[in-house]
This record gives C-alpha cells, sequence and structure tokens, in this order.
C-alpha cells in the first residue's frame, strides 16, 4: 500500500480517537482532573515553604503529566476494546504500523491539551513566574510529550493484550521513561532558573536524541506487540 | 507446507490451537473451494470461532499450516486479510460516531471512498439513521452497521461467525445475498452457525468441529 494510502489511515484512526474523545468528554475531564489534583497533592506535601514549592515545580509537572498520561493511554485502547473494534482495526488491509501513527497523533494532542492546563495550574500553585526562557521550554515540553506519547502509546498497545492492562502499562513505562523525564526535568529547571550553568542544552540535546530512538524503536516493533 | 491451487479459497492442514494449556482445534484439516459455501456446526466451545480466526491472521495456530487463495496465513498476512471479510458475533463499531461516520472511518481503512461508505450504510438499511450516533442502536442496527464495513470491503473470502444473530427476517436475507454475491463472482465462504436453517438456502457443504478436527456432515444437521 502506498504512503499516501497509509497516511489517510494514520489520520483517519487519529480523527476517529479525538472525535470519540471530545464526544465521550469523559477521558479527557477524568485526566485532567488528576492532573489538577496530583499538582495540590504535590502543594500540600511541600507545605508554605515558597523556595521548595518553587524548586519542585518542574518535578511535580512532568509527574503529574505522566500519571494522568498513563490514563490517557490506557484510554485509546480501551475505546478499541470496549466495542469489539480492535478485531476490524487489525484486519483492515496495509500496515499496521499506521494504527500506531494514527494513536500517537491523537495521544499527543491529547497530552499537548493537558500540558496546556498543567503548566497554567502549576505557574498559579508553585508561584513561578513566566521565565524568559518561556520558548526554550515550550520546546522542551513539546520534546518531553513526544518522549511520553511515543512510549505510552507503544506501551499501551503491549498492555492491551493482556488482562492485567491496568496494572501492566505503568510496570512497562515507568522505568522505560525514567531517561526521558529526567532529561525533561532537568531541562525545565534549569531554564526555570535562568540557566546559569548552561546546561538546559545538553539535557535538551539528550532528550530529542531518546525522542528519535524510541520513535523509530517504537515504529518498527510495533506490529510485533499489537499481534494476537 | 502450504498448496497453491488457486481453485482452493481454504487450504487448512492440521491446523492446532491452543491457550494455555488447553487445546482448542487439534489438527483440523479443510477445504473450501472457489464457489461454495461450507456450513460449520459444532457444539459450544468445539473451537470453530478459533478456526476462523486463525483464517482470518487474528490469531496465530500453534501448530499446523493454512493458506487462503495460495496466500500462507503467517508469511502473506498482509495478502490474507485483503481477500478476507471476517464477520464477528461482535459488531466492533464506535459507539460515539454516527453510522455514516463508522462507515466513512471503515472506507478510508480499506482505500474506499465516502460515496461508497454512504451506498454500504444504505445498503444494510440504515439510510434513516446514517446520522445518529451508535450509541443508541439496537443490536440488529450494530450487526447491519458491521455488514456494511463488509459491503465495502466486498472480500473474495467471507468468514462468518454466526452471522444471523439478532438479524430479523430482512437481515438474514441481506447476508444471504451477500454470500450469494460473494460465490457469484468466484468467492468462497465459511459459515459457522448454530442457525442452519437461516444458512440452509445459500451453505453448499456441511461440516461440523469435534475433539478440535473437522470432519463432513450429510446434509444440513438438525
Amino acid at each position: 500500500m502506498a504512503f499516501a494510502d497509509e497516511w489517510a489511515r494514520a489520520r483517519a484512526i487519529a480523527w476517529k480517537d479525538l472525535t470519540t474523545e471530545l464526544r465521550s468528554k469523559a477521558g479527557f475531564n477524568s485526566v485532567a482532573a488528576l492532573a489538577v489534583t496530583i499538582l495540590l497533592l504535590f502543594g500540600f506535601a511541600l507545605g508554605p515553604d515558597s523556595a521548595a514549592v518553587r524548586a519542585a515545580a518542574p518535578g511535580a509537572l512532568w509527574l503529574s503529566a505522566l500519571f494522568a498520561g498513563v490514563l490517557a493511554f490506557n484510554r485509546s485502547y480501551q475505546v478499541e476494546l470496549d466495542g469489539g473494534a480492535l478485531e476490524p482495526l487489525l484486519m483492515y488491509p496495509g500496515s499496521r504500523r499506521s494504527i500506531f501513527v494514527g494513536k500517537l497523533m491523537a495521544n499527543f494532542a491529547f497530552v499537548l491539551l493537558l500540558m496546556t492546563i498543567v503548566i497554567v495550574v502549576s505557574l498559579v500553585l508553585f508561584q513561578v513566574e513566566v521565565p524568559s526562557a518561556w520558548a526554550r521550554i515550550l520546546g522542551v515540553v513539546l520534546l518531553g510529550s513526544i518522549g511520553l506519547v511515543t512510549l505510552g502509546t507503544f506501551y499501551a498497545a503491549m498492555a492491551s493484550r493482556s488482562r492485567a492492562r491496568e496494572v501492566l502499562l505503568p510496570l512497562l513505562l515507568f522505568p522505560m521513561l525514567v531517561p526521558v523525564l529526567l532529561a525533561a526535568m532537568q531541562a525545565t529547571k534549569a531554564l526555570i532558573g535562568g540557566d546559569l550553568l548552561h546546561e538546559a542544552g545538553a539535557w535538551i540535546s539528550l532528550l530529542a536524541a531518546f525522542d528519535v530512538i524510541f520513535l523509530m524503536a517504537t515504529f518498527l516493533a510495533f506490529e510485533y506487540v499489537i499481534e494476537g | 507446507m502450504t498448496h497453491t491451487t488457486p481453485d482452493l479459497a481454504v487450504d487448512a492442514r492440521s491446523l492446532a490451537r491452543r491457550f494455555g494449556a488447553r487445546w482448542v482445534l487439534r489438527g483440523a484439516s479443510l477445504e473450501v473451494r472457489r464457489g461454495e459455501a461450507v456450513g460449520l456446526v459444532g457444539a459450544n466451545g468445539s473451537g470453530k470461532s478459533t478456526l476462523l480466526r486463525l483464517l482470518c491472521t487474528l490469531l496465530r495456530p500453534s501448530a499446523g499450516t493454512a493458506s487462503v487463495f495460495g496466500a500462507d496465513l503467517i508469511r502473506d498476512a498482509d495478502q490474507v486479510r485483503a481477500n478476507v471479510g471476517f464477520f464477528s458475533p461482535v459488531p466492533g463499531v464506535y459507539d460515539d460516531l454516527t453510522a455514516r461516520e463508522n462507515a466513512r472511518f471503515a472506507a478510508t481503512m480499506l482505500g474506499r471512498t465516502a460515496a461508497e461508505a454512504d451506498a454500504a450504510v444504505d445498503r444494510a438499511g440504515l439510510a434513516a439513521a446514517a446520522d445518529q450516533r451508535a450509541r443508541g442502536f439496537s443490536s440488529g442496527m450494530l450487526r447491519r452497521l458491521a455488514l456494511a464495513r463488509l459491503f465495502l470491503q466486498s472480500p473474495d473470502l467471507l468468514l462468518l461467525d454466526e452471522p444471523y444473530n439478532n438479524f430479523d427476517a430482512a437481515g438474514i436475507g441481506l447476508v444471504n445475498e451477500t454470500i450469494q454475491a460473494t460465490l457469484s463472482r468466484g468467492g468462497a465462504a465459511l459459515v459457522v452457525v448454530h442457525d442452519t436453517a437461516s444458512a440452509a438456502p445459500v451453505v453448499t457443504r456441511w461440516l461440523a468441529l469435534e475433539d478440535g478436527r473437522v470432519t463432513p456432515r450429510a446434509g444440513a444437521p438438525r
């Protein structure tokens, strides 16, 4: 099948996932509520020390995105499993990688919307002023989201074949996400603090490298994990 | 080794499949020729649905080989999927999409046009409900929507798992028309049924699945 056909199939899957999510609303609302709740809990746990709260902001931001993202990634395959739609999806001719690309695009849009909410709440809750390097921070958010969504979409596909998928996904995903989260948190922290040691660039490069590696590896391996 | 006789729509040799320690199929062999509609009967749990899922590549065999129009189930899975239409008891539609959107999604996935999708919805008898979300559909309407997907695909081999479930008389007629149309194009059908009376007008040969093996049956089972 030609690239144009595969691309049309991927776009159709992304459209279908986003449309069903938009219409059901329950998924995004619960995921966003969880992310905000995690941020609030971090705020309560860190107490009234404003310096400590600000220092913890990058970690809280990325961890709340991670925990809420797990729910979102599970849901993206739950939609297929609920109505028995996974079987027809797997039966369509052509490469099954277009399923991965379509779900990747939908999950990326979903996580970007989630990150927007998380960032706004973090700025208010952790009393962080909008830093001068905000454009670079947005770049870090984009790169970190790509890493999170790539691995999340891939391992959710793997977990979807198991009855214990809700438990299995975090067990598979969290260890693999450590390098992405570490690089994203350190880059965010450095940029919020003014990047006095000029370390942000190295972390951003590392983050971009992980994204490329994970994107390539998961794209190539997807057909095998989605097999019955 | 698989055979590539073009006349054979399905050529399965000693197909076996186990789930954990339980063997569901234990060496099922069968041939389905072009122009044939083979009815497959058997007790619950005898492996009828598993056999269909193996033949449409949704499951991998634990042992044995099979080909569909000469394409090996494992080596040429893409080619098999392009020729096979699987109609499952579970409709596999998206509740939050309308009937038309479901069909158009399937059309894009199958490389068909939106106009063909709309025509398939009409042919399935869902024209009046085309712009309603599938969430409110009855079981029969959901099955009709799944049938519209099959119309779009227009495959050479139909693998139908309890195709008459939840259908009224018109729906049963629609399923049989689909089988007849496939046979007249030189295709074939393998139909798993309990309701043998509905399938009797179109089935040309009956087989039974017992103890994980396929055995011939003379005439429609009662």
